[in-house]
């Protein structure tokens, strides 16, 4: 696994504790993710992985600490403002638009690069257009990246579940992220559309660029894609290192096996 | 003999092309989801280029170059290119293995090597240290590759930019490459096809240019294909079925190829392109049929009920109609009707409206299946061909379409039968040779420079066509010397519905026999209609009523076969239906789903046994494999059931 070319931090969540009530989702967590890795978060059922990724895209806003993303730090912050910053992020369960097409889908994506208001888009004459038609390119680009010309025009909801799974992914890369947040990419799928998925974010981080945090359940995936992997357990960060760093991490092995206390 | 005139080379037919129909559609490639066009002045432009770009490659007069991946303009500009600098393309195919993709490389000595894509570039570089003389893979997609070492791994894109260049700044190198094309002779070898291998280490089959383009010229003519055609290029670029159909008669007549955009949207790409010539093997249009019929099946009611009155009404008068005899005025009129509500539609949503030519070929097609489709007004017909003749060995005519039989010789083409039952024929693209194997060619060619198929087949006496019936090493002869074509048997067998597989037997031995496997889904649907309780395959298998029924569908095939006196001694006098489906898992078929008769011959040795000694029963136990992987046993009193032959003067039912 190549590493990522710079050491620059694109994001950097310093001491975030976040509370439902009287449960602790999070405690007191900080680490870092680097410009062009891919990164990845696990841990057992209940550590607060998708509660991180939720703060990170600022639709939970932690009790305590900060987040710092392309050098700005805030506490606060609306889902619609991290995607305009540049974060993406796919979803646990599938979140499509379910009657529309892949492409359609996939277009929605595009919204927030349009320039042109809603009746423009009715209208759909001169400029308006040719702004859809560039943004249909650039889509297209995305279908080919993801070898999904067959489904073009088939409504998602018929599609077989890794295929919803990647034109999620497409939607979310049609955004053009900085930082794409991938919420279990590949539960419940079979051995083949998981290496498919697989090489997709491999092939994403590598010819985009694209910075990845994921989320994962699949061990041997995780180790064999992510560049550094952050170990959550019951909220607090256990580990944080390389793939093979973490592996050998006992309080890591203590988590996932468990161990009488 | 036909001929492409002054033009024996495909670059010299490039150029005339351009010249010829200079803005005219020569490829089209649905890229980024909209279709893009080259004329044939910018395809001539692009090879001129890209030869340029090669030859400072260094790729030489006679060097070879392979070509790995599946239908795209730069991979057709691959060959066009190496063919302007007299070297000799080599295509390999797309999904054979690292293994395959070594000997080919290494047997061919190729220099060059031209990869669609990543996957393609990594499997030539896994075996790179076993082809010695490698210098340069060119590649078509860039995608994955960015990060690879660049020394041996060039762009096409960026090969024939280069070639561009060198062109605009200095005149002498472009003289230099039209020198080169105008040097081309026609007997060059224009481009080596390896066979699939299927029997045996592939082989690669050298064909001459002049050859090629003599046989594609003679059935442009034939089928009166012109530039306003149009065909979808998606067969296998190393097949000789695509080198011949798309690439040398889309060159001698200037169609335009249209290339898929990838493997999954071809049914898609049919419909938007809605190709003039089209070309499927019988499995395709076996696929297409069905998958119609079962989204029938969902229709509503009436719709199905218009469906099926207008199937009828075409299947009476559909034949007639495409060939041209004489229909009375009120089945012209329902048919002219069929046709606006129903024929034209259904043809649309198969992609099929303007197909003037469609041919099939590579195995037997059904009867019913062929009838259907000519019935709606395709007109498809069937050839018979291979790589040593570059294709065509017989096809048949508008006009004289049976589904039995693969045609007349095509133009040009002298087909003799030997004695052995052999077909064997010499045609205007027969092959100059196997590459590096001159034992190979001889035993290929007869010393009165025939070449042999390896097909056995004899000509129908009524048609005057060929039919092709088997292998010839597999055509055995019963006690009494009549011939014995076990596959022809089988297909004939396997054609009904309710037949799933057929394995005959009858070579040295007195009599024809079978062992038939039902197919479930079509039997089970038949015991449901008719109220047939049944637990399980084995019970359904030996049950009295599927005998009765199997036994109807032998007895027809018998009758066909009484009508044919080179085959009417080899009628079928027994047969049983076997206890369990045959299975690759088992071995009892091979991994392309066909029959290993010896090897199903020795696991059931009992029952063959008892299919000659006369017995109405046999015990038969057979280990087989379940899906994971675990074995078991299944135990079985098999029944035998004994047949009239009819038509033909023999014993009757000696057994019984």
């Amino acid at each position: 696994m190549r590493a990522p070319d710079t050491n620059e931090i694109l994001l950097q969540v310093e001491g975030v504790s976040l509370a439902f009530g009287g449960v602790k989702a999070l405690t007191d967590v900080s680490f870092d993710i680097m410009k062009g890795e891919i990164r990845a978060i696990i841990g057992p059922n209940g550590a607060g992985k998708t509660s991180m990724l939720n703060v990170i895209n600022g639709f939970y806003h932690p009790n305590h600490g900060a987040i710092t993303f392309k050098g700005r730090t805030r506490a606060r912050m609306q889902p619609f403002e991290a995607s305009r910053g540049g974060i993406a992020r796919t979803f646990q369960n599938v979140a499509l638009f379910k009657g529309m097409s892949a492409l359609d889908n996939i277009m929605a994506g595009r919204t927030l690069r349009m320039r042109r208001g809603l009746l423009w888009q009715m209208l759909r004459y001169g400029p308006a257009l040719a702004e859809e038609i560039e943004h249909r390119h650039r889509v297209e680009e995305i279908v080919d990246f993801l070898e999904i010309e067959a489904i073009r025009k088939v409504p998602v909801a018929r599609l077989p579940y890794g295929l919803q799974k990647r034109v999620e992914l497409g939607r979310a890369l049609a955004m053009e992220p900085d930082l794409l947040l991938l919420d279990e990419p590949m539960a419940g799928m079979n051995l083949e559309e998981k290496e498919d998925m697989s090489r997709f974010i491999v092939d994403v981080n590598d010819h985009y660029g694209t910075t990845i945090a994921l989320i994962e359940h699949d061990m041997a995936v995780v180790m064999d894609l992510s560049h550094r992997v952050v170990v959550l357990d019951h909220g607090v960060k256990i580990a944080d290192g390389t793939p093979d760093d973490v592996k050998k991490n006992q309080a890591v092995i203590d988590a996932y096996l468990g161990v009488t206390h | 003999m036909a001929d492409g005139g002054s033009f024996d080379t495909f670059p010299k037919l490039l150029l005339r092309n351009a010249a010829r129909f200079g803005s005219r559609p020569a490829f089209r490639h649905k890229d980024l989801g909209i279709w893009q066009t080259w004329t044939w002045t910018q395809v001539a432009e692009i090879v001129r280029a890209y030869a340029a770009g090669l030859q400072r490659l260094g790729l030489l007069p006679g060097d070879t170059i392979a070509i790995v991946g599946s239908n795209r303009p730069k991979l057709y500009w691959t060959v066009m290119a190496a063919q302007a600098l007299r070297a000799i393309p080599v295509p390999v195919y797309s999904d054979a293995v690292a293994d395959e993709l070594a000997h080919v490389l290494a047997h061919a000595d190729v220099k060059f090597v031209a990869a669609q894509d990543q996957e393609q570039v990594d499997k030539v570089l896994s075996v790179s240290e076993r082809v010695p003389h490698l210098r340069k893979i060119v590649y078509d997609e860039l995608r994955g590759l960015r990060n690879y070492d660049h020394d041996r791994l060039m762009a096409i894109h960026d090969v024939i930019e280069d070639g561009r260049a060198a062109l605009a700044g200095n005149g002498a190198l472009g003289e230099q490459i039209d020198e080169i094309i105008r040097q081309g002779e026609g007997s060059d070898i224009s481009i080596i096809l390896y066979t699939s291998g299927t029997t045996g280490a592939s082989k690669g089959v050298m064909l001459s240019a002049r050859g090629c383009i003599d046989a594609a010229t003679d059935t442009v003519r034939f089928d009166r294909l012109t530039d306003n055609d149009v065909a979808l290029a998606y067969l296998p670029l190393a097949w000789v079925g695509d080198h011949y159909l798309n690439y040398a008669q889309g060159l001698a007549a200037g169609f335009c190829m249209a290339c898929p955009e990838s493997r999954e949207t071809i049914e898609q790409d049919l419909r938007e392109i809605g190709p003039t010539f089209y070309f499927a093997p019988p499995r395709v249009f076996e696929d297409m049929l069905t998958r119609m019929m079962i989204r029938m099946e969902d229709a509503a009611g009436i719709k199905r009920l218009i469906f099926n009155y207008f199937l009828g009404i075409a299947r009476r008068y559909g034949e007639a109609i495409l060939t041209g005899k004489p229909v009375p005025l009120a089945g012209w009129l329902l048919y002219a009707l069929g046709r606006m509500i129903l024929y034209e539609p259904l043809k649309n949503v198969l992609g099929l409206s303007r197909v003037r030519v469609a041919y099939t070929a590579g195995e037997a097609i059904g009867p019913d299946l062929f009838a259907f489709y000519r019935s709606i007004g395709l007109n498809l017909k069937q050839l018979y061909g291979q790589t040593e003749a570059f294709l065509y060995v017989t096809c048949q005519p508008d006009g004289e379409i049976y589904s039995d039989t693969v045609g007349p010789a095509a133009p040009n083409v002298d087909i003799r039968i030997a004695e052995s039952g052999e077909v064997q024929f010499r045609s205007p693209g027969k092959f100059v040779g196997y590459f590096k194997d001159q034992a190979k060619t001889a035993e290929t060619l007869t010393s009165d420079g025939y070449v042999k198929t390896g097909d056995a087949g004899f000509f129908d006496e009524k048609t005057g066509h060929l039919k092709i019936i088997d292998r010839a090493k597999d055509v055995g002869r019963l006690v009494d010397g009549t011939m014995f074509a076990p596959k022809y048997l089988e297909n004939k067998l396997k054609f009904f519905p309710n037949i799933k597989e057929a394995v005959a037997y009858g070579d040295s031995r007195e009599f024809v026999c079978a062992i038939l496997n039902i197919d479930p889904a079509a039997v089970a649907n038949w015991a449901e209609r008719n109220n047939i309780a049944y637990g399980s395959y084995q019970e359904l298998a030996g049950h009295p009523l599927v005998y009765d029924m199997v036994a109807k569908d032998v007895a027809e095939v018998n009758r066909s076969l009484a009508e044919e006196k080179v085959m009417a001694g080899a009628q079928i006098r027994r047969f049983l239906i076997l206890h369990k489906e045959l299975d690759a898992d088992d071995g009892e078929l091979t991994r392309t789903q066909k029959v290993r008769r010896g090897f199903v011959a020795e696991r059931y040795a009992a029952l063959v046994t008892a299919l000659y000694n006369g017995s109405h029963e046999a015990d038969i136990s057979t280990e087989v494999t379940y899906e994971d992987g675990h074995k078991g046993v299944i135990a079985a009193r098999v029944k035998i059931r004994d047949l009239q032959t009819s038509g033909s003067t023999g014993v009757l039912g000696k057994a019984a």
